[in-house]
């Protein structure tokens, strides 16, 4: 984890210094800031010396998690970036939650009910869901939100949140969700949905399945005490990988529905240039990414007794 | 008839393994249809300066949000006429932008018209247009946007940069990730390593935080064609990480097989087992996923200049006609404006469904559930 941590940080850093410009140009356009402050500001966010020495003390500091300054906000970047990276998690976690609660009921229904026209329509949604562009998606969500008037139109919390009881700031933060996880979340049932289908039908022809059934238990418990548990584990694994689709996913719905989330900081600190933002959201984004992946890993280990981490 | 004994009956055993395949693409009437159905389009696209009756770039600020034009083949009397007309739009409320039909004056759809000058295919002049109508009239099928330019127009000329990304991008992606693919699964070693671990950074990175952070090392002003370009090698880029490692997995099983050891015996040069001799063997592979990743490309382009750092205004996409349809009072009023998102999800769920297709008939090995 470390050492792709480091390839991360480094490909970053690498990118900016590539890039054309720095944040003083935009500055260097104002005319109420003189050229003297500018050359201050220079030295001061140590512009003016190789990238090599930056990075190596870029590197010295997030250490110690110490992740730079902001030049545009002139604050901690790791400040920024908490408010935002939780919640990018809360509208990730939410529509994981809802996209597996949904989901894997349907698959296992398709698979029990296999060829049943059930199965067939199931099978075409989801792969018309699957297809359907997560930006139209979320064009579409914010139309319904303008047209009905039934949900918030963007952020993620009300204007009069602060004031709320714990209870209203829940139920506040709920209605705001409901749109976004819905379009993020649209995706996932379909590829679960295809997944759980695919392994529920796989397990279902194994042999303890068959012996099961001859000594004579219940479909049902055949079903959910041997099949279900057993077709189950594959989906932990691609838990991990659809982790990385999902923050992408958020990435652009956060900047459509105007969500105050990771992607959308990054995107406006790409607009200004400020080359420390950037470089820790997107650190921020990978680790997010690494920890759902250690978190499948571990649950996988949990959940099936022949998986063993230690050699 | 001596030298073929089973001539008169199909045999099945003497068929070529691609012709068994394009068979079994045939019996699969989803997939084959969606094939058609992405011809037609990239030949639509391809012909798009004549098929698009206005220039794509021509503002006329007066037919701002101007609905789609209504064709009419009965006139005001009840008369039914062979030839489809329309009348001009005129503005009949500034506050909400609507349009009325003016009728005192019909404007018969001809075909074969003369209109702005373009280049087919890139260099053929032409000025002769499929279909048009007389001016002042103009005929807007899927409305007009913010600057009054004709949507379908943008539509068709946006096609030629959102689709064609997708099969330049897989030029690109497919023969670096199956020679860094082929070399790390066959020599192992340090090259394995370094190849490996890279692919490993850049799939850690959530896609399009990657996009934007590699965009962010080209200028943020130039040109369309550079900007064309450098979409092309940041999707590129991006994507021959996990493809490579999977032809990676194929080569590292295939290296030990008996015709590889006797190709290496004869005395081939590496390089040579490695194109010749082991790749083809993934061809099926990458003709499957070079079809499922289209659509990532269409999406990753259009993810850009919906953000604002892909392909700038006058030029066109639909990503960027998407990006209009962000404002609120757009989206609820004009509801034309979000096609290019339906065309958008219509060619991907082609791609994917074609792609499954192919799956099936490609590789008789892979398991597929029915």
């Amino acid at each position: 984890m470390i050492p792709v941590l480091l390839g991360i940080s480094f490909l970053s850093f690498l990118l900016m210094e590539l890039a054309p410009g720095d944040y003083l140009d935009t500055l260097r356009l104002n005319p109420q800031i003189s050229a003297e402050q500018i050359d201050k500001m220079r030295v001061q966010f140590a512009l003016d010396r190789p990238w090599y020495v930056r990075y190596s003390h870029w590197l010295g500091n997030a250490a110690t998690l110490n992740f730079g300054e902001s030049f545009q906000y002139r604050v901690p970047v790791t400040q920024l970036i908490g408010d935002r990276l939780f919640n990018t998690f809360i509208v990730a976690f939410a529509s994981t939650l809802f996209s597996w609660s949904i989901a894997i009921p349907l698959g296992v229904l398709a698979a029990i009910y296999k060829d049943s026209i059930f199965d067939r329509i199931a099978g075409f949604l989801a792969f018309a869901a699957l297809s359907l562009p997560e930006l139209f998606l979320a064009l579409l969500a914010l139309w319904v939100a303008l047209a009905t008037g039934l949900f918030p139109v963007g952020g993620l919390y009300g204007v009069d949140y602060d004031y709320l009881s714990p209870v209203g700031k829940a139920l506040d933060l709920l209605h705001h969700l409901i749109l976004p996880t819905l379009v993020l979340g649209i995706g996932g049932i379909a590829s679960l949905m295809r997944l759980m289908r695919g392994n529920f039908i796989e397990t279902m022809r194994a042999e303890y399945v068959t012996s099961a059934k001859a000594k004579g238990l219940s479909d049902f418990a055949v079903y959910f005490k041997h099949v279900f548990r057993n077709a189950i584990n594959p989906l932990i694994t691609v838990f991990g990988y659809s982790l990385s689709g999902l923050l992408s996913g958020a990435f652009l719905v956060e900047n459509v529905m105007s969500l105050p989330g990771l992607g959308r900081l990054t995107v406006e600190a790409f607009f200004a240039k400020d080359y420390y933002l950037v470089m820790a959201s997107v650190i921020m984004a990978s680790v997010l990414l690494m920890v759902g992946n250690l978190l499948a890993d571990i649950l996988l280990a949990a959940v099936d007794p022949r998986i063993r981490y230690d050699k | 008839m001596i030298n073929n004994p089973v001539q008169g009956e199909k045999s099945i055993e003497g068929r070529h393994p691609w012709l068994l395949s394009f068979d079994k693409l045939r019996s699969n009437r989803v997939a084959l249809f969606c094939l058609y159905f992405l011809a037609v389009i990239y030949v639509l696209v391809l012909l798009a300066p004549f098929l698009a009756p206005y220039d794509y770039r021509k503002n006329f600020l007066d037919k701002s949000f101007q609905s789609p034009t209504r064709i009419h083949f009965f006139t005001t009397e009840g008369k039914f006429l062979f030839r489809p007309f329309i009348y001009d739009y005129q503005m009949a409320d500034r506050i909400t932008t609507r349009y009325e039909e003016d009728k005192t004056k019909m404007y018969p759809i001809r075909f074969f018209v003369e209109g702005n000058e373009y280049k087919l295919f890139g260099f053929i002049p032409m000025k002769t247009h499929f279909f048009g109508v007389e001016a002042p009239a103009r005929i807007y099928l899927l409305g007009a946007d913010q600057y009054g330019r004709d949507v379908f127009s943008r539509l068709l000329m946006g096609g030629q940069i959102s689709l064609s990304i997708g099969l330049i991008g897989c030029l690109i992606t497919f023969p670096l990730g199956l020679l860094v693919g082929g070399i790390s699964g066959y020599y192992g070693g340090i090259w394995d390593t370094i190849i490996m671990r890279s692919s490993e950074v850049l799939m850690s990175v959530p896609g399009l935080y990657l996009i934007l952070s590699l965009r962010s090392s080209f200028p943020q002003n130039m040109s369309s064609t550079q900007v064309y370009l450098m979409i092309v090698v940041i999707l590129s880029f991006i994507g021959w990480a996990g493809f490579s490692r999977v032809i990676r997995g194929m080569v590292l099983s295939e290296r030990e097989k008996p015709y590889v050891v006797a190709a290496r015996a004869l005395g081939q040069k590496d390089l040579v087992i490695i194109i010749r001799h082991i790749l083809p063997s993934t061809l099926s592979y990458c003709i499957v996923a070079a079809t499922l990743s289209i659509p990532g490309y269409i999406l990753g382009e259009a993810a850009l200049s919906f953000i604002g750092v892909g392909i700038q205004d006058p030029d066109t996409s639909w990503g960027l006609m998407l990006a209009q349809a962000q404002s609120h009072r757009v989206l609820t009023s004009f509801w034309w404006i979000l096609s290019p998102g339906f065309v958008i999800f219509v060619v991907v769920l082609a791609f994917n469904f074609l792609g499954d297709g192919l799956r099936d008939a490609l590789d008789p090995k892979m398991k597929v559930i029915k």
